[in-house]
C-alpha cells in the first residue's frame, strides 16, 4: 500500500483549487518529496463542484481512493459534505464556512440542508472551520480565500511551513504575494495546531 | 535537469519543445487542449504554430510538414480522430520523413466527451505504432521517443494519453529546450506521395511488411517490461499499470504495457512462465485480445469473462476489486464507503452572463414547441433549460435539423451550433440544408472563441494561435455564400431584439440564419469589459421566480425574496424579464 499523504481539495469551479494544489506541488519540490495529483479541467468547470487529488510522496496513480485522505480542504462548506467520504477514519478537515447554494436548489426547488445541519454532520471528523472569505477581505483581497484555507491546513501536512509560505511567494501573481502572505499567516493563525 | 510540478499536458508541450518540435498544429479538445495552450504561449517558442479548423485539416497540415522532413506534433481528443480518420489511415501507407507524433486524448468516463473510445484500436487499424503512457513522467520521457521511432520507422505514431495523464500533475524531470532549426523541403515522389491504385497497392504491401520491426523496435524501446515474481501474473497497460503497482501483492508477476502492436513471442514466453494470468487495462480489450491470442491452454481473466468493466475509467478501488474477484487479492485493501445521499447536484452550468443563456431563453419564447438539435460547447448546457434535445457529434445540430425537418416531422427545427463549431464542421451541413430545400431555423452562438476547452481562438476572433492579429471570417458571408438569404446577426442581452428577428425567421421558409453574438464572459472579464452590477429592489420584488427560473448563478432566493449575488457580470438580461420592474443598477435604487 502507498506511503503517501493524500489531501483532497474541493470546491466550486472558479474558487483557486488549481492555484492551491500548485502550491502544494512547489512545496514537496522545495522539499526534494514526490508527489502526484490529479484535477478537474473542461466542461466540469464552469460553476460545477471540482476537486484536486494530491499525494505527497506518492509514488504511484494520482488518484484518492475514497476512505483514505489523510486531509480534506474544502472552499465550500456544502462540497465538504459532498466529498467527506474520501476522509479515512480520523482523517481531518478543514473547512471554510461559507455556503453557495447551488442552483439547483432554486431552478428544480430542491431542499438543502441548512448551515447548522450541514456542519453538525461535519463533526463526524476532527474539523477546522473558518471564515475565509472575512479572513481574505483582512487580508487585503477576497481572491486570496484559496491561500488563507492552505495556511489554516498547514500543521496537519507534513510540510514545513516555511516551505509553503516560499511556494505561495514563487506561485502568486507578483503584485499580490504582500496580500497572501498574509492572508497564509491569517489562515495558520485560524487554524491554529489543528 | 530541471524538476518541476506540471499537469501531464504541460509535461508533454516541453517534451516536444525537447525533441526539437518544428511544427505543430491541432483542434482544441478536453483532454488534449493544454499541449499546444502551453507551446502558443511560451515566449521562447521557435515551433510554427496553428489552430487548425478541424481535425482532418490539423492531421493534413502536419502531415505534409511531416513529408517536407521536419518533426510534426498534432493533437486532438479521441473523437477529433474520427474526423481526422481519412488521413490517418492513408498516412500509414505514404509514411513519413520527418517525425510525425499524433496525440490523441482519450477519455475514460466521457469526463468531457461525448463517447469513450479507444484511440488504441485506431493504431491497431491503421497499423501504426502507439505509445500509452502509465504516468505524467512516462508521458514526457515518450514523446522525445515517438519522434526518434516516427523517423526509424518512416510512419506516424499514436501517441495516446488519457484524461488522467493529461489532466495529472507529478514532480518531472525535464531535459533542456532545443530549438526548432529544421527547413521543410518537399522531394517530388509520386510513387510515395500519389496514392492512385498502382502506387497504393505497393505501399500497402510495405506497411504490412514493417510489422515485425516495429514490435521488435517496441520491446526494444522498454515501454512494455515485466518482472516475473510468481506463478500467477498481472498484465496491465497505460495509467492502470500505476494503479496495479499499488497493489501488486508479493508473488504475483507484474508485465507492462505502454506500446503497441506487442510482440506476440516475447508475450507468449512470458505467459507461458505462468498458471493464470489477469489483464488490466482501461476500455478496449487489446492488450487481453492480443494475450488470449498466445496464451494456449493458460487461463485469462479480463474484460472478455466478465472480471473486468469494458466502460468507465479504473482507479485503484476498481482494479482492487477486479483483482479480488480473479482471486490475485484475498481482501479488498480499500473499506467501502459511500457518499452523503440526497445533497443537492452542483453540476457544470451557464456562467452568470453568458451569452447563451439569453439566447436560449429567446428562441424557447419564439418557438414554444419546436425541435431543438444542439451541438458540442459550452452551450450543450442549455439541456437544463430544456434547449438541447440532441446532441451527436462536432457540426451535426444543422444536420440533424435538416434530418428532422425532411422527415415530415411538423414541429419548427432550431438548432444551435456555437462559431468555433460551426467553422469545425457546421458549414457544409449548412450547404447541404439550403441545396435540398429544408425548412429550419440554425441560431448561431457566436462567442467569437473556442470557450468550452480554455479560450482558444479561430478564425472567428481575429487571432492566431500565437497571437498574430488576422481579419476575421464573415460568418455571415459564409452563410450567404452557401445559399441562405435570411442571415440577421443579434445581440442575445437584448431580449426584445432577438426575440424579435426569431419571429421574423419563424414566419419564413427555407434555411433562416441567426448570428447571435456578444462577447464570451470569460474573455470579457479579462479583456476587461466592466458592466457594473444589477440588484433587486427587495421591496419592489414579488418574489414570482421569473428571474430565478432564468437558471443564471448569481440569482439567489431566500425569504421569499430574488437577490443578485456578486457572480453577476452585469449582462442586463434579468432586468428585462423582471414582470415588476424591481430589478436595477447596484447603488442606484
Amino acid at each position: 500500500m502507498s506511503g503517501s499523504y493524500d489531501i483532497l481539495i474541493v470546491g466550486i469551479g472558479g474558487q483557486g483549487t488549481i492555484l492551491a494544489s500548485n502550491i502544494l506541488g512547489e512545496a514537496c519540490l522545495l522539499e526534494n518529496r514526490h508527489i502526484k495529483g490529479a484535477e478537474t479541467h473542461g466542461m466540469a468547470q464552469r460553476g460545477g463542484s471540482v476537486e484536486s487529488h494530491i499525494r505527497i510522496n506518492g509514488e504511484f496513480g494520482p488518484m484518492i481512493t475514497p476512505g483514505q485522505a489523510d486531509l480534506l480542504i474544502s472552499f465550500d462548506l456544502l462540497e465538504a459534505l459532498r466529498y467527506s467520504h474520501y476522509l479515512k477514519k480520523g482523517g481531518k478537515m478543514v473547512v471554510n464556512s461559507h455556503l453557495v447554494l447551488p442552483t439547483s436548489v432554486y431552478t428544480q426547488k430542491l431542499t438543502a440542508l441548512s448551515e447548522t445541519e450541514i456542519i453538525a454532520a461535519l463533526k463526524k471528523h476532527p474539523l477546522c472551520l473558518l471564515d475565509a472569505d472575512s479572513l481574505a477581505v483582512e487580508a487585503g483581497s477576497p481572491l486570496s480565500a484559496n491561500v488563507v484555507m492552505l495556511g489554516a491546513a498547514s500543521s496537519a501536512m507534513p510540510l514545513k511551513p516555511e516551505s509553503l509560505l516560499e511556494a505561495v511567494k514563487r506561485l502568486v501573481p507578483k503584485k499580490t504575494v504582500e496580500i497572501n502572505v498574509k492572508a497564509f499567516e491569517t489562515g495558520r493563525k485560524a487554524g491554529g495546531k489543528f | 535537469m530541471e524538476r518541476k510540478y506540471l499537469l501531464g499536458n504541460e509535461a508533454i508541450a516541453h517534451a516536444c519543445i525537447e525533441s526539437g518540435v518544428d511544427f505543430v498544429s491541432g483542434y482544441p479538445g478536453t483532454p488534449s487542449s493544454e499541449v499546444i495552450d502551453t507551446l502558443r504561449t511560451r515566449p521562447d517558442r521557435t515551433a510554427y504554430i496553428e489552430w487548425s479548423v478541424n481535425e482532418k485539416v490539423a492531421l493534413e497540415n502536419a502531415l505534409a510538414a511531416a513529408w517536407c522532413g521536419v518533426r510534426a506534433l498534432c493533437t486532438m481528443k479521441h473523437v477529433g480522430l474520427n474526423v481526422a480518420a481519412d488521413p490517418l489511415m492513408t498516412s500509414a501507407y505514404t509514411g513519413v520523413t520527418g517525425g510525425l507524433v499524433i496525440m490523441s486524448a482519450d477519455d475514460p468516463f466521457a469526463h468531457s466527451s461525448q463517447n469513450e473510445q479507444d484511440s488504441r484500436c485506431y493504431a491497431h487499424f491503421a497499423r501504426v505504432p502507439c505509445l500509452d503512457p502509465a504516468s505524467v513522467q512516462e508521458a514526457h520521457d515518450m514523446i522525445p521517443e515517438a519522434f526518434l521511432l516516427s523517423e526509424e520507422l518512416g510512419l506516424p505514431v499514436i501517441f495516446r494519453p488519457t484524461t488522467r495523464i493529461c489532466h495529472s500533475k507529478g514532480d518531472v524531470e525535464l531535459g533542456s529546450a532545443v530549438a526548432s532549426t529544421r527547413k521543410g523541403e518537399f522531394h517530388k515522389d509520386p510513387r510515395q506521395y500519389v496514392v492512385i491504385p498502382a502506387h497504393t497497392r505497393l505501399l500497402h504491401k510495405k506497411l504490412n511488411e514493417k510489422q515485425p520491426t516495429i514490435r521488435k523496435k517496441l520491446v526494444e524501446k522498454g515501454f512494455n517490461r515485466f518482472e516475473v515474481r510468481g506463478k500467477t501474473a498481472i498484465i496491465a497497460s497505460g495509467i492502470a499499470s500505476s494503479y496495479v503497482q499499488e497493489l501488486l501483492p508479493a508473488g504475483v508477476s507484474f508485465m507492462k504495457i505502454g506500446a503497441y502492436p506487442i510482440d506476440e513471442d516475447w508475450l507468449g514466453d512470458f505467459i507461458k512462465k505462468h498458471e493464470k494470468v489477469l489483464v488490466i487495462e482501461e476500455l478496449a480489450p487489446e492488450v487481453e485480445e492480443c494475450v488470449r491470442q498466445v496464451a494456449g491452454c493458460v487461463p485469462v481473466f479480463g474484460k472478455k469473462n466478465g472480471y473486468a468493466p469494458y466502460e468507465g475509467e479504473l482507479s485503484p478501488a476498481a482494479v482492487a476489486a477486479i483483482m479480488v474477484k480473479a482471486g490475485f487479492l484475498k481482501k479488498n485493501p480499500f473499506p467501502q464507503v459511500s457518499p452523503v445521499q440526497d445533497l443537492p447536484p452542483r453540476p457544470p452550468i451557464l456562467c452568470a452572463g453568458c451569452l447563451h443563456r439569453g439566447a436560449y431563453f429567446a428562441i424557447k419564447k419564439v418557438f414554444r414547441d419546436a425541435i431543438y438539435p444542439s451541438d458540442i460547447g459550452c452551450y450543450t448546457l442549455g439541456l437544463q433549460l430544456g434547449t438541447v434535445d440532441t446532441c451527436i457529434c462536432m457540426g451535426a445540430s444543422i444536420t440533424v435539423a435538416s434530418g428532422i425537418a425532411h422527415s415530415g416531422e411538423p414541429r419548427d427545427v432550431v438548432c444551435t451550433i456555437g462559431d468555433s463549431t460551426f467553422l469545425h464542421t457546421g458549414i457544409q451541413g449548412l450547404m447541404n440544408a439550403v441545396y435540398n430545400g429544408a425548412n429550419m431555423t440554425v441560431v448561431i452562438l457566436d462567442n467569437r472563441i473556442t470557450a468550452m476547452t480554455g479560450h482558444q481562438p479561430n478564425p472567428n476572433t481575429g487571432m492566431t494561435a500565437c497571437g498574430v492579429e488576422i481579419p476575421a471570417v464573415s460568418l455571415d458571408a459564409i452563410c450567404r455564400a452557401c445559399g441562405v438569404t435570411f442571415v440577421e446577426t443579434v445581440d442575445p442581452y437584448d431580449i426584445t431584439g432577438t426575440v424579435n428577428v426569431l419571429q421574423e425567421a419563424k414566419k419564413r421558409k427555407g434555411v433562416k440564419v441567426v448570428i447571435a453574438r456578444q462577447m464570451c464572459v470569460i474573455s470579457a472579464r479579462r479583456a476587461g469589459v466592466k458592466r457594473g452590477r444589477y440588484e433587486v429592489d427587495t421591496e419592489a420584488c414579488t418574489g414570482c421566480g421569473t428571474c430565478v427560473r432564468f437558471g443564471c448563478p448569481a440569482i439567489e432566493f431566500s425569504d421569499e425574496k430574488a437577490h443578485i449575488s456578486d457572480l453577476c457580470s452585469g449582462c442586463s438580461v434579468c432586468v428585462q424579464l423582471c414582470p415588476v420592474g424591481a430589478i436595477g443598477r447596484e447603488g442606484k435604487k
